[in-house]
């Protein structure tokens, strides 16, 4: 265990604990945006920023990703800090003009001009990349990847082609903080990243639930029948 | 079975004597620049000669690497440094490797051949003598241009691999001492204390580490690594199995960019000698340690350089960095404690083993020790690959080395640093060149790269190139940069093209704080140097553009016009006959006029009044 102080409250913590994570038992609010408690942190956003004194070493880190020491000091909203969290969202908002996620915390951070023409190709994705680490960590089929580099950085599957191994489960619809995801149903097919699925039709109710691809991947993975699966949630 | 310093001594002499068997060497230079230039057609033709002429048992012909003159190039030098030829073969390869030839046989200097510095308007026959040289102080590059860098015994004729004997008599606390002590600083950009970091990575737990070299030198324009690389491999292996042996790494990776292809060649051959001679392998140099290095040729993105992106890289996932918090000499390359190092720094290490404290930290300021090598480039007389020692001040090397202005041109500004480095303006010309004195007037070191600049440059123009260059190389991980470095290019895009407002300047800084404090990597972090930089020395210019809604510099095409101004127009015509567009009108004799319609603002007439009759407006 380590103390240190954040806005001058002593506190401990586990050393090598993230500070966001430090921060945020004890109360104190940090904006983020790529960080999840089940996916952990991968430092993109940088809207988690804070001030960290280190022995009269004074610089602005990601705290979802700094890790706790002995006697440092943590300001969660130095000048520096706001400065750099304004900054982020104003670019986001330049770059995600109809993202209500990011207009709602521009407006709660004080940001209420954007001084940049708005992009119109982006769409709501902000890059935060949650999607890419869900389907790879939580769902387990890395059916989607980043690609390009620089403002030309790009989500989805490779090559912009349906993927091989998405499933259709939809679970990057869910994690997707600023609802970037399409996915629509229509007549019994759903579709996500330009993959159409069909969708299974429970033999119970007759309505239809999941894609037969992700239940028939279930089956394989889990070892369960497909006739048991094809049952939906409600009916089983 | 590894070899005896014993025998390496009897491998010098046999080296020596077979030279000395030669009356006469001729030395072509093989590095990129001179082989661009053709120096492989003067090579083979110098060989057929000789073997022609009956020369060979009299007549060594060896191949080297880069002199740093390469815009000179193919360069050739007979005996040791008493004679230097450039441009040879540029016109005729034939007729000059008879020259060449004549000078061998009958001592007679090739006038037509030697080298021209065009602001002293003065020629010198021996390298010795030309400024460009004279004020070098070649450590690092010294066996450049003088060795086959393809034939392991010529680098151990010259002093090659002794380094690692003395090594291994040392524990390697006392090499870390004794690095530590000498001041070695990071060549590769942060300048940071090479005998700490060897200590953090000594010091880290975990059986198996790794030590690094890293040779992707990203830099537009830079090419002291790749020099280094291809004319003297020997002495980056060299300093890795020092420095493996120090930390206690048995393996090591030189990562290089794939678009070196000769650096990479040279380097695959040279560990394959050193293979050979058991100086790397199992047990090397009898020492009873093992040490093994591999090439890893990267795919060539600037930010691959940076340390973190490197390792991804090198791992086969996508260059990324990520932040530093947990040191990479703990948790680095496959999560390994791991030591990275610029090629130049390793090079020096064996120098610093073989000659000691005393004499290296003769070299240089007390806290920059050493040589720093640069590559001159811009709008100097003589440009090249120069190694300098630290503290030697900016006007040395821009007026004596690089033999001043080209042109009757005035000096504008000095950019180091590479692509995210700042410029110096002439306030500071008398500026020691070290780690410290350029990062307090908001440069930086860099890796070496150093571009002269003159009043025909624009620094808002020179700005935005730079944050051109570092949008399109951000690897978009992080938003500050990926967001906020394409957001700087086109604020100054706007002032270039007139339509900037004051507050653009304010915003700049802003924008250049939040990137300092908020990216990831150092990549984000420095991109505002440029325009922070030229904000800070010529914000006159800045507000040239904004206020008065023109290019001081007359570069920016947008709102730039030429006029002739009659009274100083003699009519000579000259601009007419190098107009482009056919744009210059008027009669022989008498004031010409331009045609706004037909100008496209190129400039060249302005560049090449001799009566300065032409005004930018
Ligand atoms: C964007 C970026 C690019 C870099 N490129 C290089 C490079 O091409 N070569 C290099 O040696 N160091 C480069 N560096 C610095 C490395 O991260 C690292 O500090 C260095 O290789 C360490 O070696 P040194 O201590 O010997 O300088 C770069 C850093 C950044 C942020
Ligand atoms: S699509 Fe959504 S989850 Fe995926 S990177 Fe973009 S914003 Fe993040
Ligand atoms: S600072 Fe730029 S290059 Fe570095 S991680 Fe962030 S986006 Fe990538
Ligand atoms: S939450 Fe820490 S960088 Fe995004």
């Amino acid at each position: 265990m380590v103390q240190l102080s954040i806005n001058g409250k002593k506190v401990t913590a586990e050393e090598g604990e993230a500070l966001l994570k430090v921060a945020r038992r004890e109360g104190f609010v940090i904006p983020t945006l790529c960080y999840h408690e089940l996916l952990g942190s991968s430092g993109r956003c940088r809207l988690c920023v804070v001030e960290v004194n280190d022995a009269g070493k004074k610089r602005v880190v990601a705290s979802c990703l700094y890790p706790a020491k002995e006697n440092i000091e943590v300001f969660t909203d130095s000048d520096e800090v706001r400065l750099v969290r304004r900054t982020v969202l104003e670019l986001l908002l330049a770059r995600n003009p109809s993202a209500e996620l990011i207009q709602h915390l521009a407006k709660q951070h004080g940001v209420t001009e954007v001084r940049y023409t708005p992009d119109q190709d982006k769409g709501k994705c902000i890059l935060c990349n949650l999607c890419v680490r869900c389907c790879k960590d939580i769902v387990g089929v890395s059916a989607l990847g980043m690609s390009g580099k620089g403002p030309m950085k790009k989500v989805g599957p490779p090559f912009d082609e349906p993927s091989e191994t998405c499933i259709g489960c939809g679970a990057c619809v869910v994690i997707c903080p600023t609802g970037h995801i399409a996915m629509e149903e229509e007549k019994g097919v759903r579709t996500v990243w330009q993959k159409k699925f069909e969708l299974a039709a429970c033999p119970k109710c007759k309505r239809y639930h999941l894609p037969l691809f992700q239940l028939e991947w279930i089956s394989k993975t889990r070892n369960i029948p497909v006739e048991e699966l094809m049952v939906c949630e409600d009916c089983r | 079975m590894a070899l005896s310093l014993k025998q390496l001594d009897s491998i010098t002499s046999a080296f020596n004597a077979k030279e000395q068997a030669y009356d006469k060497i001729i030395r072509v230079c093989c590095g990129t620049g001179c082989i661009t230039s053709g120096a492989n057609r003067v090579l083979e033709g110098v060989l057929t000669a000789v073997e022609r002429e009956g020369l060979s048992s009299k007549v060594l012909v060896k191949k080297t690497g880069c002199h740093g003159l390469c815009e000179r190039g193919p360069i050739v030098t007979l005996g040791n440094d008493e004679i230097l030829y450039q441009s040879v073969g540029k016109r005729d390869v034939a007729a000059d490797v008879d020259l060449l030839l004549k000078t061998v046989t009958e001592g007679k200097v090739a006038d037509k051949l030697l080298f021209r510095d065009s602001a002293r308007k003065e020629k010198y026959t021996s390298s010795l003598d030309i400024p460009f040289y004279k004020g070098q102080k070649r450590i690092v590059l010294a066996m450049n241009g003088l060795i086959n860098p393809e034939e392991i015994d010529d680098y151990i004729a010259h002093g090659g691999y002794r380094a690692p004997f003395r090594a291994f008599q040392m524990t390697p606390e006392e090499i870390i001492d004794w690095v530590t002590k000498g001041g070695l600083r990071g060549r590769g950009g942060g300048g940071f204390l090479t005998g700490r970091k060897w200590s953090s990575a000594r010091a880290a737990k975990g059986g198996l580490k790794y030590v690094l070299a890293n040779g992707d030198e990203g830099d537009p324009g830079a090419f002291m690594d790749r020099s280094l690389m291809e004319g003297n491999p020997h002495a980056v292996i060299e300093g890795m199995v020092i420095g493996g042996y120090t930390i206690g790494a048995q393996q090591g990776y030189i990562y290089v960019r794939d678009e070196y292809p000769l650096a990479v060649s040279r380097l695959t051959k040279a560990i394959e000698q050193a293979r050979d001679y058991n100086m790397l392998g199992h047990d090397v140099f009898g020492s009873g340690f093992d040490f093994d290095l591999e090439i890893y040729r990267g795919g060539g993105a600037f930010v691959c350089g940076e340390s973190t992106a490197l390792m991804s890289s090198l791992e086969g996932k996508s260059g990324e960095p990520r932040d530093k918090y947990v040191h990479t000499v703990e948790h680095g390359l496959w999560d390994k404690p791991t030591n990275l190092n610029n090629v130049e720094t390793w090079a020096n290490v064996p120098h610093i083993i073989n000659n000691g404290l005393d004499w290296y930290t003769s070299i240089g300021t007390k806290k920059s020790t050493g040589t720093k090598i640069f590559s001159l480039v811009g709008k100097v007389n003589n440009t090249g690959l120069i190694e300098v020692p630290m503290g030697i001040s900016l006007r040395e090397i821009i007026f004596g080395l690089g033999g001043g202005i080209r042109g009757k041109r005035q000096f504008k500004a000095v950019q180091t640093g590479g692509p995210s480095g700042g410029c110096i303006p002439e306030q500071h010309l008398d500026m020691p060149v070290d780690f410290d004195s350029l990062t307090s007037i908001g440069s930086m070191m860099g890796s070496g790269g150093m571009i002269v600049m003159d009043e025909r440059n624009c620094m808002v123009d020179v700005a935005r190139y730079f944050l051109r260059f570092l949008t399109e190389e951000s690897c978009g991980k992080c938003v500050p940069c990926r967001e906020g470095t394409r957001r700087m290019h086109e604020i100054l895009d706007r002032i270039c093209k007139g339509a900037g407002k004051i507050e653009d300047l304010m915003h700049l800084e802003e924008l250049g704080k939040a990137l300092q404090w908020g990216a990831i990597c150092g990549l984000g972090q420095s991109a505002p140097n440029p325009v922070l930089s030229t904000i800070r020395y010529f914000s006159d210019e800045y507000k040239a553009h904004i206020i008065e809604g023109r290019c001081p510099a007359g570069v920016c095409k947008e709102i730039t016009t030429f006029t002739i101004m009659e009274e100083k127009c003699t009519g000579c015509m000259r601009c007419a006959a190098e107009c482009p567009m056919g744009a210059i009108i008027g009669e022989k004799k008498e004031p010409q006029r331009i045609d706004d319609l037909r100008c496209i603002t190129c400039g060249i007439c302005y560049d090449v009044c001799s009566f300065d009759a032409i005004k930018i407006g």
